[in-house]
């Protein structure tokens, strides 16, 4: 008998034929992620999860006999009461007997439920969608340099010398010009020494053989050296441009007490959609949190979506104070930094023109996105027929874009919106837009 | 039996840890009651220690170590893989591969005490029915099989780089739907070759000659007696019509299929026929197996290899396993092989050892013969489930299970009890029990009858519709569709009524391209 133990063996055997299936089953998975993102909670909108496909989408036919209709004979154990010639009422919906009738292939006809994994899940979630002018950024920011190893050379400093590669080139170069051995010279040695003292010609003739010897190789050793300048090397290292694998996030929210829970709850789900778009384009994703009301300050995520704040509504001291955040922590140079703006669109009137210098002179030069999000009442509905007025900040940021910054605005009143929202701020770019953009 | 068998000193293994000496120390002492006691007659085993993933992988592909690719198995993962994850399903303790040498696979989060139940259940019960069955013998070539996969993994791949996987795939879907209509039921002649031919000739010459008498010559005829066979009649023969292996009636006559096509459709005939002698054998092959691990088990621990710890460990698994829950309960999901293929396995050996009168009167072959060992081999060698139920159901059993026969006519308004467990019933109830393990009863009897190749190429099946039980109505017409593509033509298919030749239902396909190029005309 062999025993064998697999468990090292890889065990993703089947991946490749998961991705077929995936890749079969594409559009209805994917209609099956955004239904379940909907349902799902915030905290984990990126973990990955089962979703449920219809039964008839990835169905295997095979000819087989119909589950009712003709004769049939049922053997059923655990016989208690009946006798031959009972009748018994005809069961509903397959119990008693007619329960022994399996769906042939054993999986019934029930939904199709399996399990993504979490990078499944976010890949279909954000399929399409690119950062934009990350690329342009990237290359002209790339200032971190890196070292990385790169083969080996005959000149460097001691520090780098490579040990195992010196003495292998030293080893060979000494087999190859037969340099003696150290152990063959103790050999010769020591029957010198045994000879020494004997009286026998024959011994004394030997012995001056081996002394020649012996000092013939002596001469070898020194003239061939162990170590030789030629096989020193040492390990060559070259440098790299490293890319800024670094973002910051502002979350910039308006806390005024004319923002409700439901408006708030639109914002925090635009924020995760944001953030898990970053995480998985950035190593690193900072998050900074700024509310404001008339006066605004950066606080933790906690107190961020829950504490409740009262005050009027001044925009631009949200936007001084992620001034203040980005000259302190988060220089333009190594970060790539990345703004949400969530408001009812209220705003003091007298602050309008200050916020729109302000986001024009100062924000938007640093930022590579600034997304405006402006959140509405679910119940908001108009009468045909009647013009919705445009907010205070609305007006504001569209004079803003006609001017063609990079930043873009939204509205959003149902949390169904959510995700076309952002899907459509962050659609990829077909060639000829992005050659206007 | 009453070997006396020396006590050992030491138990194989106490606690559930185990290690790969363990499996070995378990593999000898078991192999030894196996061969010794026993009499089994097996493959070279081969243990193989996996982990959760790769019995996730192996339950995919069939249980098969290597399989060519295809997006179902990739579906299969998919679902056992979130099936395992919620905790709704555990996995096997084992597969066992019907090959030479013998592959069992046990999980690495097993027990020890249930890796001896495993290689007593796998590695000697199965291993010693898949050698000496003879259906496995007919039909498996077991020496070959990870071979033959191996080739037919590396044929697909190399199909797919050359003609693409779409089209690769589309190939694979249609033959997969075709799978259960692609193996031959009875082995059939097979073509002479040259001497063959010669040798037949020389003896009919020579029979000839030895009955000749001249008086036959003046006897007066009807001339040739025997009318020319129509032209369809040398069509059907020509194409050894009726077929009920569709998928090498394609792979042989279909006419615009490329010869990697046919090679494909080959793999996927040859590895259905492979499974074939499975499902006709699942009773008998887990009673078997089941029955062996049972006694191996109990020996094992009568001789102090085992602890009471494991014993009882040991039941509490096996009970699990050969449990039948009465058909009114709500855990009942019909036979369970386990438990029938056990309990009959056991009454054998009952009836060897201890019969009753009523025994005597049934099975007057066995009964008493106080050989128990050599009938069940003999039963393990010569029968599937079938015939083995028919032949060694005893009423004993039938009580035991409180089997009844309830018969649901479509067209009467309930259900009648047709036998139960008495004097009246035993031979209806085995019978009718028989009938169930019957592939040829129990799998639609669908047949190529006609094509005609010299005019429209309209393909034709019957499918004799057993008392008057149809196809499912939806599958049917996807796999007809499957079937056009491949066949090229339009595709019939007639369900009927076997007693009267009345057309009960007509499915139609036409091909769509994809497959084989389709002119639209």
């Amino acid at each position: 008998m062999h025993i064998v133990d697999r468990r090292l063996n890889p065990s993703g055997k089947n991946l490749a034929n998961r991705q077929r299936f995936m890749r079969r089953a594409k559009s209805m998975i994917r209609k099956a992620v955004h239904e379940s993102s909907g349902s799902r909670s915030i905290r984990d909108a990126d973990q990955g999860g089962e979703v449920v496909l219809p039964a008839q989408g990835v169905h295997e036919p095979s000819l087989h006999r119909a589950p009712s209709g003709g004769i049939r004979d049922h053997l059923l154990p655990g016989n208690k009461e009946y006798v031959t010639g009972d009748t018994i009422p005809r069961p509903q919906g397959g119990q008693g007997g007619g329960g022994s009738e399996g769906s042939p292939d054993g999986e019934g006809q029930d939904d199709f439920r399996f399990a993504l994994s979490q990078d499944e899940f976010v890949d279909l979630f954000l399929e399409d969608l690119e950062l934009p002018d990350l690329a342009k950024r990237k290359v002209v920011d790339a200032e971190a340099q890196s070292w990385s190893r790169a083969g080996y050379s005959v000149s460097g400093s001691p520090a780098n010398l490579a040990l195992n590669r010196t003495v292998r080139n030293s080893l060979s170069r000494r087999i190859a010009l037969k340099r003696p051995k150290t152990a063959d010279i103790e050999a010769l040695r020591a029957q010198i020494t045994a000879l020494q003292g004997s009286d026998d010609e024959a011994d004394r003739v030997r012995l001056r053989e081996l002394e020649e010897e012996l000092a013939r190789k002596l001469r070898r050793t020194g003239v061939i050296p162990y170590i030789d300048p030629i096989d020193v090397r040492y390990k060559r290292f070259e440098s790299h441009p490293k890319p800024v694998a670094q973002a910051v996030m502002f979350c910039l929210m308006d806390v005024s007490g004319s923002m409700t829970e439901h408006m708030k709850d639109l914002a925090k789900r635009f924020y995760i959609l944001l953030y898990i778009f970053l995480k998985r384009r950035y190593k690193n994703v900072d998050v900074v949190f700024i509310r404001h009301t008339h006066q605004a300050a950066e606080v933790d995520e906690d107190t961020f979506f829950h504490s409740p704040e009262t005050g009027g509504t001044v925009v631009s001291t949200a936007l001084e104070e992620m001034q203040r955040v980005v000259e302190e922590r988060y220089s333009p140079d190594n970060w790539n930094i990345y703004a949400a703006q969530a408001s009812d669109g209220d705003n003091t009137a007298s602050d309008n023109d200050k916020t729109a210098a302000l986001l024009l002179n100062e924000i938007l030069p640093v930022c590579q996105y600034y997304a405006y999000l402006e959140v509405g009442r679910d119940s908001e509905h108009f009468p045909p027929g009647f013009i919705r007025r445009d907010s205070d900040l609305w007006q504001t940021y569209s004079s803003i874009i006609a001017n063609g910054a990079p930043m873009a605005m939204r509205k959003v009143g149902h949390r169904r919106d959510i995700y076309p929202v952002f899907r459509e701020l962050f659609a990829r770019k077909t060639g000829a837009e992005a050659a206007t953009a | 039996m009453n070997l006396i068998l020396p006590r050992a000193e030491r138990p194989l293994f106490e606690g559930a840890d185990w290690e790969f000496s363990t499996i070995q120390r378990c593999h000898d002492a078991i192999e030894q009651v196996a061969r010794e006691e026993l009499g089994l007659d097996v493959y070279p085993n081969q243990i193989e220690v996996i982990g959760t993933e790769q019995m996730l992988d192996a339950y995919s592909s069939i249980g098969m170590p290597l399989f060519y690719k295809h997006w179902s198995f990739g579906k299969h993962f998919a679902r056992n893989e979130a099936m395992y994850r919620a905790g709704m399903q555990g996995l096997a303790y084992e597969i066992v591969i019907n090959s030479n040498p013998c592959i069992s696979y046990i999980m690495e989060e097993n027990t020890a005490t249930m890796q001896a139940l495993v290689i007593a259940h796998a590695a000697f019960g199965h291993n010693h029915f898949f050698k000496n069955n003879y259906l496995f013998q007919q039909w498996t070539d077991a020496n070959g099989i990870l071979d033959y996969l191996e080739f037919a993994r590396g044929y697909v791949m190399q199909c797919e780089e050359r003609y693409g996987e779409a089209a690769v795939e589309r190939l694979l879907d249609a033959a997969h739907a075709l799978m259960n209509q692609a193996v031959h039921r009875y082995p059939r002649a097979r073509a002479t070759d040259l001497r063959g031919e010669e040798k037949r000739e020389r003896e009919r010459r020579e029979h000839d000659e030895r009955v000749f008498n001249d008086l036959w010559r003046t006897v007066p005829g009807k001339g040739n007696a025997r009318p020319d066979p129509t032209a369809e009649e040398r069509r059907r023969a020509l194409l050894q019509l009726p077929q009920e292996n569709i998928l090498y009636f394609l792979e042989k006559t279909a006419p615009r299929l490329a010869p990697w096509q046919r090679e494909i459709l080959r793999i996927v005939r040859i590895i259905a026929q492979y499974f074939y002698p499975q499902s006709q054998t699942k009773v008998m092959n887990e009673g078997c197996a089941t029955y062996v691990h049972y006694r191996i088990m109990n020996r094992l621990h009568e001789r102090g290899l085992l602890t009471d710890g494991s014993m009882v460990e040991f039941l509490r698994s096996h009970t699990n396993v050969v449990f039948q829950p009465s058909f009114d309960d709500p855990r009942y999901s019909g036979l369970n092989p386990y438990a029938l293929g056990f309990a009959m396995m056991q009454d054998i050996e009952r009836i060897c050892t201890n019969p009753t009168e009523e025994d005597m009167h049934w099975f007057p072959g066995i009964a008493g013969n106080q050989d128990p060992m050599a009938t069940l081999r003999d039963c393990w060698a010569n029968y599937r489930d079938e015939s083995f139920i028919l032949q060694y159901l005893s009423p004993h059993l039938i009580r035991h299970f409180g089997l009844f026969h309830v018969v649901d006519d479509s067209n009467e308004p309930s259900l009648r009890v047709e036998a139960i467990h008495d004097e009246r019933g035993y031979r209806k109830i085995k019978r009718a029990l028989a009938r169930q393990y019957d592939v040829s009863w129990n799998a639609p009897d669908i047949q190529v009858v006609d094509v005609n190749l010299a005019g429209d190429r309209k393909l034709i099946l019957h499918h004799r519709a057993m008392n008057r039980v149809l196809l499912d109505e939806r599958d049917a017409k996807q796999v007809l569709q499957h079937l056009a593509d491949l066949w090229g033509y339009d595709v019939l298919l007639k369900e009927i009524e076997p007693t009267t030749d009345a057309v009960l239902k007509e499915h139609a396909a036409a091909p769509r391209s994809g497959i084989v190029p389709i002119e639209t005309t």
